[in-house]
């Protein structure tokens, strides 16, 4: 035994007599994970929110969260003497004064960005395979309150350094408090400590957006990947993969190498897109000023949905009582917003009420042997693409020469039509792909080569799949359509009768697909069919 | 001396003397006359220059211009009348090429001038003789680097000009296909024009609104944002952040994902 291994080996043992922790380390270092790319999403978040936390820090070092107001003073020539306030001051400090301060505020602004984007691209991941079914229904929720407190978190932080484009964010923002029906104001005043702006808004935000939710996100993060854990990883289907293994490689050394590695791989794009591409340029923007805005003044891009929806929606507003309701603000600010955010929070409680699935899952759905959920999935995109291409119609406008109008008229129309399209296309699409693949495991691979008979007849050679290929592309459930009970054996009308028939419709269309070859499919090619 | 004049006196009831003495007379007299009537010379000369410089710009008006503008620029259906409108806003819009117009869109775009400067300043000449308005400005009049505020321009512009203009002077959209093009790359007298007529969806920034020296605190600010360097790294246009937005779903969880599916690709 060498020298460093006996010192190792004391060490260990001590610390061992102590705790009892091997026994409990070998169980979970030797635990096994799933390999897939789409697996590594939500580690893009999660190393993107270390990264957060790491650069936020050294931020708060300078930030001084005040809206008193001061000269500036500093290093940038063309805001020289001009008053602003303590926050916007310190943030040009930061960016001009402070060795790396501008890159650090790069990165930190790239990540939030990123963590934005990989956490709707997990989602994405999470749904249209269906890895949200019991017993994960409880780590869906945590995602959607996760993505939910990402949007606000991201809004506050860019808030925070009170330039000219913030300020108009959160005069919008106050504006949909004030929309409101009756408690609007109220709020209004409350958050602001009276009319807007006021000079207490920047240092709360401050401390909502340094304190409480990286706290929050912190514990829910730590809920989530302890469920993880606890429940263990999902996996797609294939030979030696059921709902009661899992396979893939053990954290230690395998996953350690891996995701220890890929996290400075994501802090090294972070820092690249820093390094290399402007992202929010406060001094260009100017400080805070009420009587200013700037034209294309656009929210970071996990709110632009919602600001296409505000720009699409027709001014109406109703006067009663001596109050007024701005249907235009409230709508698409907030009815629109909390339907959505509902359906997709209670979206695993639905599907398992429409297909009377009760069962555990671990093995992951292809998306296209769900047809109706990829469907509803591709519909929500569709839905969220068209209003955010709204968001952006200024400089879409400007950019490709078309008028403004012309484009909010089109996604006023888009955002009604596309989606039922996409739904209908989508779900084509899905049993297009489900007949091929049947096709596939029948009549096997088309490789492409002809080969001429000798009695004169062409022929295509068709390459047979492999067992294992064969296994995986037939391996699926296709659960039958629910049955309504109209009335029980004694003829008595069953009292939920028109609920059931509702359920029994929307099972019926979930569960439409091309059936998966069977056996007596097979023989009935073998004796001679083509 | 004394001896020179008697030589001199000596001749003086000479035959000759009498006829030198008149053309000596004659010639000083006649080419005082001609010093002092070519004196007020050039002022004359001025004015036939200015009316054969309007005559020329009434003559390229007729061709280039009347069809819309109406023969006397009284205006038509699709054009204003240019009665007033001054030689400075003739000097905008023809000398940035917006007009003559290419085609009859929404706006007049900036693209390369058809008229040369002296055709320009002749059809400035005509418009201008027509009846009186904003004078045009020539570089050496402006004098923004010495008189102007960069600071002071840059609220100015944001308070004035950045709602149409964007923060950065990239330009913006506007109501049905108008827009506020960007000021980057575009001369000081033709800004300094732009405020003082307002030429198409632009309002006039009169010199009560905006004092002179406030116009060229905001041209020296513009200047300034044409000319700083991308301190962050590539600009990605100065548009805000739907072009940030764009960059991390393409290139960055591009990236991301490309690694990823390389981490997880089985060794063959």
């Amino acid at each position: 035994m060498k020298k460093a291994e006996k010192i190792g080996g004391s060490v260990a043992g001590y610390i061992d007599d102590r705790t009892g922790a091997a026994k409990w380390l070998r169980k979970n270092l030797t635990k096994v994970f799933p390999d897939h790319w789409s697996f590594m999403l939500g580690e893009i978040v999660l190393y993107s929110f270390i990264i957060l936390l790491l650069s936020g820090t050294f931020l708060t070092f300078w930030f001084d969260p005040s809206q008193r107001d001061v000269i500036y003073q500093g290093s940038y020539e063309p805001l020289q003497n001009i008053e602003m306030s303590a926050s916007y001051a310190s943030t040009l400090h930061i960016s001009f004064d402070v060795r790396g301060g501008l890159l650090m505020r790069q990165i930190h602004h790239w990540a939030a960005l990123i963590f934005m984007a990989g956490m709707i691209a997990h989602l994405m991941r999470v749904f249209f395979t269906g890895a949200f079914r019991k017993p994960r229904e409880a780590n869906w929720l945590i995602g959607v309150g996760l993505v939910t407190l990402g949007i606000v978190e991201g809004f506050l932080g860019y808030s925070l350094p009170d330039d000219l484009l913030s300020g108009t964010g959160i005069r919008i923002a106050e504006a949909i408090i004030q929309a409101m029906p009756v408690i609007g104001s109220y709020l209004a005043f409350f958050a602001f400590g009276g009319a807007f702006p006021g000079h207490v808004f920047i240092p709360r935000i401050f401390t909502v957006h340094v304190l409480l939710l990286p706290g929050i996100f912190l514990a829910l993060i730590t809920i989530h990947l302890m469920l993880v854990w606890y429940q263990k990883h999902t996996q797609y289907p294939g030979p030696g993969r059921s709902e009661k293994n899992v396979v893939g490689y053990p954290l230690m050394p395998i996953y350690m190498a891996k995701a220890g590695g890929f996290f400075f791989i994501v802090f090294g794009i972070t820092a690249l897109l820093g390094a290399l591409a402007s992202i929010n340029p406060i001094w260009l923007y100017g400080p805070y000023n009420p009587g200013q805005i700037s034209a294309g003044s656009q929210p970071d891009f996990y709110m632009g949905w919602l600001d296409g929806l505000v720009r699409m929606a027709p001014p109406i507003e109703t006067h009663a009582f001596g109050h007024t309701v701005s249907w235009n603000i409230l709508i698409p600010g907030l009815i629109i917003p909390g339907i959505l955010f509902t359906l997709m929070a209670l979206y695993p409680f639905i599907e398992s009420w429409m297909t009377g699935d009760k069962k555990e899952h671990h093995l992951l759905d292809r998306p296209r042997n769900n047809p109706n959920r990829t469907a509803i999935g591709a519909m929500s995109l569709s839905f969220i693409i068209v209003v955010t291409l709204n968001g952006g119609n200024d400089i879409i406008a400007t950019n490709f020469h078309l008028t403004i109008n012309q484009i909010m008229w089109f996604t006023r129309i888009a955002v009604i039509l596309v989606p039922p399209l996409v739904f209908v296309l989508t779900k084509r699409i899905c049993l297009s792909l489900q007949r091929a693949d049947r096709e596939k495991v029948l009549h096997g691979r088309e490789t492409g080569r002809l080969v001429m008979l000798p009695h004169g007849e062409f022929v295509e050679v068709h390459e047979e799949l492999t067992a294992e290929e064969k296994f995986t592309l037939t391996q699926h459930e296709q659960p039958r359509a629910l049955e309504v009970e109209q009335s029980d054996s004694n003829g008595v009308t069953n009292p939920n009768h028109l609920k059931q028939k509702l359920r029994a419709r929307f099972s019926q269309a979930h569960v439409e697909q091309v059936p998966a070859p069977s056996e007596a499919d097979v023989k009935a090619l073998e004796e001679g069919g083509h | 001396m004394n001896q020179a004049l008697r030589k001199l006196s000596k001749y003086r009831r000479h035959r000759f003397a009498g006829p030198a003495l008149l053309i000596v007379a004659l010639i000083t007299l006649g080419t005082t006359f001609q010093v002092a009537s070519a004196l007020p010379g050039p002022s004359r000369m001025e004015t036939t220059v200015q009316s054969t410089l309007i005559k020329e710009g009434k003559r390229i008006f007729n061709q280039g211009c009347s069809s819309c503008h109406g023969l006397n620029a009284e205006g038509s259906s699709i054009a204003p009348a240019l009665i007033g409108v001054g030689a400075a806003s003739v000097d905008f819009q023809v000398g940035t090429g917006r007009m003559p117009m290419a085609d009859m869109s929404q706006q007049a775009m900036r693209k390369t001038p058809i008229y040369n400067a002296e055709q320009t300043a002749a059809l400035a000449a005509y418009v201008a003789s027509l009846a009186p308005g904003p004078d045009s400005i020539n570089e050496a009049q402006i004098a923004f680097e010495r008189d102007g505020n960069t600071a002071e321009g840059g609220q100015l512009f944001r308070t004035n000009c950045a709602m149409c203009h964007n923060f950065a002077g990239q330009g913006g959209a506007l109501t049905r296909g108008k827009y506020a093009p960007t000021l980057m790359g575009v001369d000081a007298k033709y800004i300094y024009e732009a405020m003082i007529t307002g030429p198409q969806s632009m309002p006039v920034f009169s010199d009560k609104t905006i004092t002179p020296e406030e116009k060229l605190s905001i041209i020296k600010w513009i200047k300034a944002a044409e000319n700083e360097p991308n301190l962050g790294g590539a600009s990605l246009g100065r548009v805000g952040p739907v072009t940030e937005g764009l960059l991390v779903w393409t290139l960055g969880l591009g990236l991301l994902i490309g690694i990823s599916v390389w981490l997880t690709a089985k060794a063959r």
